[in-house]
């Protein structure tokens, strides 16, 4: 085995698009259910508005990369409220189920052939990088050191995924110290109680639904930043990735996504390089396909979800004292 | 129990005969013909209430007589089936919960909400009305509301100390007892300045050393103007407390008057407070002596508290005590 290939591999992915963009969806996330206590099982919808969008407009209609961009956020607005009308006045586990349901439909709409002309359906769409990549402000070449060695392209990838990140961080970091996000956890403890201190919950968890939402756009822009956009990518695995990440992380705080995602991937991507090695090795009894063990690593993030669920529910940048009140 | 300092009652409340639904003077509540039904059942049917401004008013009847529906019908938690209500002159019908509160008509319930994972002084802050750093782009910029926030801070850390939960206020609410927070939930209330509280079952979990410091706060309400509305079991503090007394039995208002006449109503008697009101509960189970003398059970309530005094476990130091275990 060679494990200094194995450790580069894995080292790219702290700089990874995925990485950066899977943080600020989950931040998205963590902004519905850490701090608003809203339950979205939807995300993967939201990221997938923001990646069509940006494409859509891009190829059909001929928009700037930050006109695409823009109506990625909006389309994530309008699915939010349309999402939300109906359904934050019931409880919080019938929203789950709600947004579930809605973020299929959003992919089987762009996975259709009714749209063909604008979706590509199945196959998804590609080659929309021109507007984006004209914006460089890096002069070709070859930039980093080690594992972490990128063209001019993929640096501007990764410098706008970090920009997009910490502007993300900031507004939630911001908003969340500020009274709006003392009445966004009141709801989250018990909206009856914040109502009869004469606030507008449905308000709140409305600007809290579309604050995470666009944060979920946002992650799908950056996905689509270097590749593509295929509909099989936003399946609700994707949204479960992304509460794997938010519960290794910490659901309410700021930080513990960006932690999270960064161990997800290296995590992932070890036991990608790692498991076929093994299993080519003979060192796995009953698997020798290297290529089937690769899938290994998706049934060990299942497991892992739940032991942290079972033993450190706060995640590791929790508050434990939060939770000895709340856990059981 | 020890004399308190007596407290002089509103009186001449009302206009004309006391009957049920009998006008005030000065009502800042006025109902009319509000029913509510669950299924079959009519929880709510009240054809005429009013209640009397800066007075302290108690709700009482039977479990399931429809006061805690009432609550909720009154401050817009609840729709009713028919029915027009007015909050100082206000029209409330359907007014959302939140707009209610507004207008200075605030609530507290009967299973305490504490907004467990918010501190104490958090919880505090969070009653206060009109906060600019409640929208979401003020509060992205902190220089808009930091001025403001001190002084709700100010203002909270005033009203925690009169409720003596100075000493909590970075802790979890999740960390205090049943009785302080119903104390938190109470001074929360009035971080709003309102004009009307109302309190359902205050008392209700709350051990007998709080219950005097509790009956003080709601008494302190009216002497600072405001009108207290509260549901309420137990009779000796409705007694001791209201003003005014309305008596509730399925769903209906069966009587209403100064507390000393209304428990003398054989309507009353009959819905609610029983044949054995003025008996000691040993007596009526016989499982102890006949107590005659009522001075004799003062004796023996004074003499417990004063071994318990002398002794190093004060009553109110379980209070600080009493956490909840994770």
């Amino acid at each position: 085995m060679d494990w200094g290939l194995i450790l580069n591999n894995t080292l790219a992915w702290v700089f990874m698009p995925e990485t950066i963009a899977y943080a600020i969806a989950t931040l998205g996330l963590a902004v519905h259910f850490g701090y608003g206590g809203l339950l979205n099982f939807g995300q993967a919808g939201f990221m997938a508005l923001g990646a069509y969008g940006y494409a859509i407009s891009v190829l059909t209609f001929g928009f700037p990369w930050w006109g695409g961009l823009l109506v990625g956020v909006v389309a994530a607005v309008v699915f939010a409220l349309i999402l939300g009308l109906p359904t934050l006045r019931l409880r919080a586990d019938y929203l789950a189920i709600a947004t579930i349901a809605a973020a299929e439909v959003v992919r089987l709409l762009f996975q259709s052939t009714i749209f063909d002309d604008y979706t590509n359906s199945a196959d998804g769409l590609g080659g929309y990088h021109e507007s984006f990549r004209s914006a460089n402000p890096f002069p070709p070449g070859t930039y980093g050191f080690g594992p972490w060695t990128w063209s001019a392209t993929d640096l501007w990838v990764r410098v706008f995924g970090l920009i997009l990140l910490g502007l993300a961080l900031l507004v939630v970091w911001l908003v969340m110290r500020s009274p709006w996000g003392r009445v966004v956890r009141g709801i989250r403890e018990d909206e009856d109680a914040v109502r009869a201190l004469g606030k507008n919950v449905f308000a709140y968890k409305m600007q809290v639904l579309v604050l995470g939402g666009v944060l979920g756009a946002l992650g799908g822009f950056v996905v689509a930043l270097p590749s593509a956009v295929v509909p099989a990518y936003y399946l609700p695995s994707l949204t479960f990735f992304l509460w794997t990440i938010l519960l290794l992380g910490g659901a309410a705080t700021i930080f513990g996504p960006v932690l999270g995602s960064l161990l997800y991937w290296l995590i992932m991507a070890f036991l990608a390089n790692v498991l076929p090695a093994l299993a080519s090795t003979g060192m796995i009894p009953g698997l020798n396909n290297p290529s089937q063990a690769g899938n290994l690593r998706y049934i060990l993030v299942g497991v892992a979800l739940i032991l942290i669920v079972a033993f450190r529910p706060q995640g590791i940048l929790g508050n434990k004292k939060e939770m000895t009140f709340n856990a059981r | 129990m020890p004399a308190n300092q007596p407290r002089i009652k509103s009186t001449g409340l009302h206009v004309g005969e006391i009957r049920p639904g009998v006008p005030k003077v000065d009502p800042i509540i006025v109902a009319d013909n509000v029913t509510r039904s669950f299924g079959g059942l009519k929880a709510v049917d009240v054809e005429h209430l009013e209640i009397p401004r800066g007075a302290i008013t108690a709700l009482i009847g039977p479990n399931g007589a429809g006061k805690t529906t009432l609550f909720n019908l009154l401050t817009g938690f609840d729709k009713p089936d028919t029915g027009t209500w007015e909050f100082d002159g206000k029209n409330l019908a359907g007014i959302p919960a939140f707009k209610v509160s507004q207008l200075g008509q605030v609530r507290t319930f009967q299973l305490t909400k504490s907004l467990a994972l918010l501190t104490v002084l958090e919880n505090m802050k969070l009653g206060a009305k009109n906060q600019a750093g409640e929208k979401f782009w003020n509060g992205l910029i902190p220089a808009l509301w930091r001025k403001q926030e001190e002084e709700i801070e100010e203002k909270a850390l005033a009203l925690l100390e009169r409720f003596k939960l100075d000493t909590k206020k970075d802790d979890y609410a999740a960390s205090l007892s049943g009785g302080q927070r119903k104390l938190l939930e109470m001074a929360r209330a009035l971080m709003s300045d309102p004009t009307l509280v109302m309190l359902d079952e205050p008392m209700a979990g709350v051990n007998p050393a709080l219950t005097q410091s509790l009956l003080d706060h709601i008494l302190g309400l009216k002497d600072s103007g405001m009108t207290v509305l509260f549901v309420e079991h137990d009779m000796a503090m409705v007694r001791h407390i209201a003003d005014w007394v309305v008596v509730m039995a399925e769903g209906r208002i069966v009587a209403e008057g100064p507390p000393d006449e209304v428990m003398k109503d054989l309507a009353v008697i009959d819905a609610y407070l029983g044949s054995h009101l003025d008996t000691d509960l040993g007596v009526v189970t016989g499982r102890i002596d006949v107590i005659h003398e009522d001075h004799l059970v003062d004796d023996i309530v004074e003499e417990a508290l004063q071994t318990e005094a002398g002794s190093t476990t004060r009553p109110g130091d379980d209070i600080q005590e009493e956490k909840v275990q994770p």
